[in-house]
């Protein structure tokens, strides 16, 4: 998500029932693994010299708003399930990666 | 939601869970014969869980034998003699003795038993049997536990739920379940032996085992619920009394301090909720009328009170569970009217019940409340994705879906429904929409 886009509080909840039936409709195929995820839009850096610095964006101007694992045959379905996803609503984007071990 | 009249509550689901079986006590002589059997089956599992806990999970039988033969004992006296004053007490002064004698004479039954009872039956003139209530309650909440074992199959579980905790005989369980008594004779026996094979030690569970095997027991209830909520056999009776049953253990276990938790209360809301219902959802010729169809004023309103109240007292703690979700949703289906908060909220739940335990039916359901909250179109769209092509409600539900945006489409859809549909009443369902489509 880019860090200019990030959706107001407002149209977040407003959003709410968007992705709830988002999340419900993929646990309705069974093809959740694990439900989404929010993550801290802050955090930390370790960096290779093991020293710390406030927030993982200082060198990209993009974050990752949360995780949300689902099972999926191929890239294709899981780019279909990605384009519903709110997140494209509000300006974010969605980046889709296949896990070595899906169970894992 | 407050409890305010917490003492009225327990006896009120006494009362419903007795007008439910149908037990009433009237001491005339034409009714004597309709006493008998359900006050039998009442006080069956009650002795027979003390004993099995007295003398081991290997005496099952032995426990069963001694039951039965109070019972035919009862029979004969109380058919020349009339009924005894108090019928219940009577049943356990003779279970006490007759278990005394047993335990006297059969040498080879005394070497099975644990050397404590040995020596007590040896040394004591008077071995006492304790049949008061708190030791009932104890014994029963214990069976529970030993009945509802992730050991033992689900099916065998159920079999040994609806014959040692709550009484009913095998011919009414193969009546329920449209069998011959050869087959449940055979389904009881195998899962006895397997029940004797773990060899577990009945005992009061402790606070380890009630949050390990809690979900289990549940879990076994519930279904054992369903097999009466939802059994195709005519016998409605027999069907109530399957419900009332279920509820009575849940309600046992609701009522027991260690297992009066979250979890509990939410599945007893749920169940209340259902059987409110129960009066409303079949016609006199017991066809099933859909909750669409159903007249409201058959609701059983007290029953609701008793949902919600239960709802209220599984609002603690920190864990959603299934029940809690199924419970709040058949709370929404208590208010008739097509509300957009009705919808919303049951939308809602379906998504998170799919989150917390994936099922094709849950998957169905939630796509009709989708329907109704965005409308029939949006809801074909991810209808079409569930890929449930073996499930005739799967075809239904996109035959209902279809129905107003292309009836040539939705009118297939209810074929392929009926193809797959495997009892009379599915098949009577289907029939009324397809014929609705077709005039």
């Amino acid at each position: 998500m880019n860090k200019e886009a990030q959706p107001s509080p407002e149209l977040l909840q407003n959003s709410i029932k968007a992705w709830q039936n988002w999340f419900g409709g993929i646990a309705a195929q069974n093809k959740l693994v694990r439900p989404l995820q929010r993550w801290d839009t802050a955090g930390k850096v370790v960096k290779s010299d093991k020293h710390v610095i406030n927030g993982p964006y200082v060198e990209i101007k993009e974050s990752i708003g949360g995780l949300i694992l689902i099972k999926a045959e191929s890239y294709e379905e899981a780019i279909q399930i990605a384009q519903n996803c709110p997140i494209l609503e509000l300006g974010g984007n969605v980046e889709v990666r296949m896990a070595d071990n899906p169970e894992g | 939601m407050k409890c305010v009249w917490p003492t009225i509550q327990r006896d009120n689901l006494y009362c419903l869970c007795r007008t439910l079986q149908r037990q009433f006590f009237i001491f005339y002589d034409m009714e004597k014969q309709e006493l008998i059997p359900n006050l039998f089956r009442s006080e069956y599992q009650k002795i027979v869980s003390v004993l099995v806990r007295l003398f081991g999970i290997a005496e099952i039988e032995t426990a069963e034998d001694i039951v039965s033969d109070t019972f035919l004992s009862a029979t004969e006296a109380w058919s020349t003699r009339g009924l005894p004053e108090n019928p219940t007490a009577w049943l356990y002064t003779v279970a006490k003795n007759k278990t005394k004698n047993h335990l006297k004479r059969d040498k080879l039954f005394q070497d099975k038993l644990s050397p404590e009872i040995q020596y007590l039956a040896a040394t004591t003139e008077e071995f006492e049997i304790d049949l008061s209530s708190k030791n009932i309650g104890d014994s029963q909440l214990a069976m529970i536990f030993t009945v509802c074992n992730p050991q033992i199959s689900l099916e065998s579980q159920i079999a040994l739920a609806l014959n040692l905790l709550c009484g009913f005989g095998i011919q009414e369980i193969a009546d329920a379940y449209l069998t011959n008594k050869e087959v449940v004779y055979k389904r009881l026996k195998r899962a006895k032996a397997k029940l004797k094979e773990v060899n577990v030690k009945i005992e009061q569970p402790g606070l380890t085992e009630i949050s390990e095997r809690l979900n289990t027991v549940l879990t076994t209830l519930y279904l054992l619920f369903s097999e009466g909520y939802y059994s195709t056999t005519k016998n409605s009776i027999l069907r109530r009394d399957f419900c009332a049953e279920a509820m009575r253990l849940v309600y046992l276990l609701a009522s027991q301090e260690q297992t009066n938790l979250p979890n509990v209360n939410a599945l007893l809301s749920l169940m209340c909720f259902h059987v409110s219902r129960f009066d409303a959802r079949a016609n006199s010729d017991g066809e099933v009328i859909l909750y669409h169809d159903q007249d409201e004023s058959l609701w059983d309103h007290q029953m609701i009170e008793q949902g919600k109240y239960y709802l209220g007292l599984s609002a603690r703690g920190n864990q959603l569970t299934k029940f809690h979700l199924e419970a709040a949703i058949a709370y929404w289906h208590t208010h008739k009217e097509d509300l957009p908060e009705k919808w919303l909220q049951i939308l809602h739940l379906y998504n998170n019940l799919l989150i917390v335990e994936y099922s094709p039916i849950v998957a169905l359901n939630r796509t009709y409340a989708l329907a109704k909250v965005e409308g029939k179109t949006a809801a074909i769209i991810e209808a079409e994705k569930l890929n449930l092509s073996d499930n005739q409600f799967y075809y239904s539900l996109l035959g209902n879906l279809y129905t107003g945006i292309d009836n040539v489409v939705a009118l297939d859809h209810y074929k392929q429904a009926m193809a797959l549909a495997n009892t009379d009443t599915d098949r009577l369902i289907i029939t009324k929409h397809i014929q609705n489509l077709e005039s």
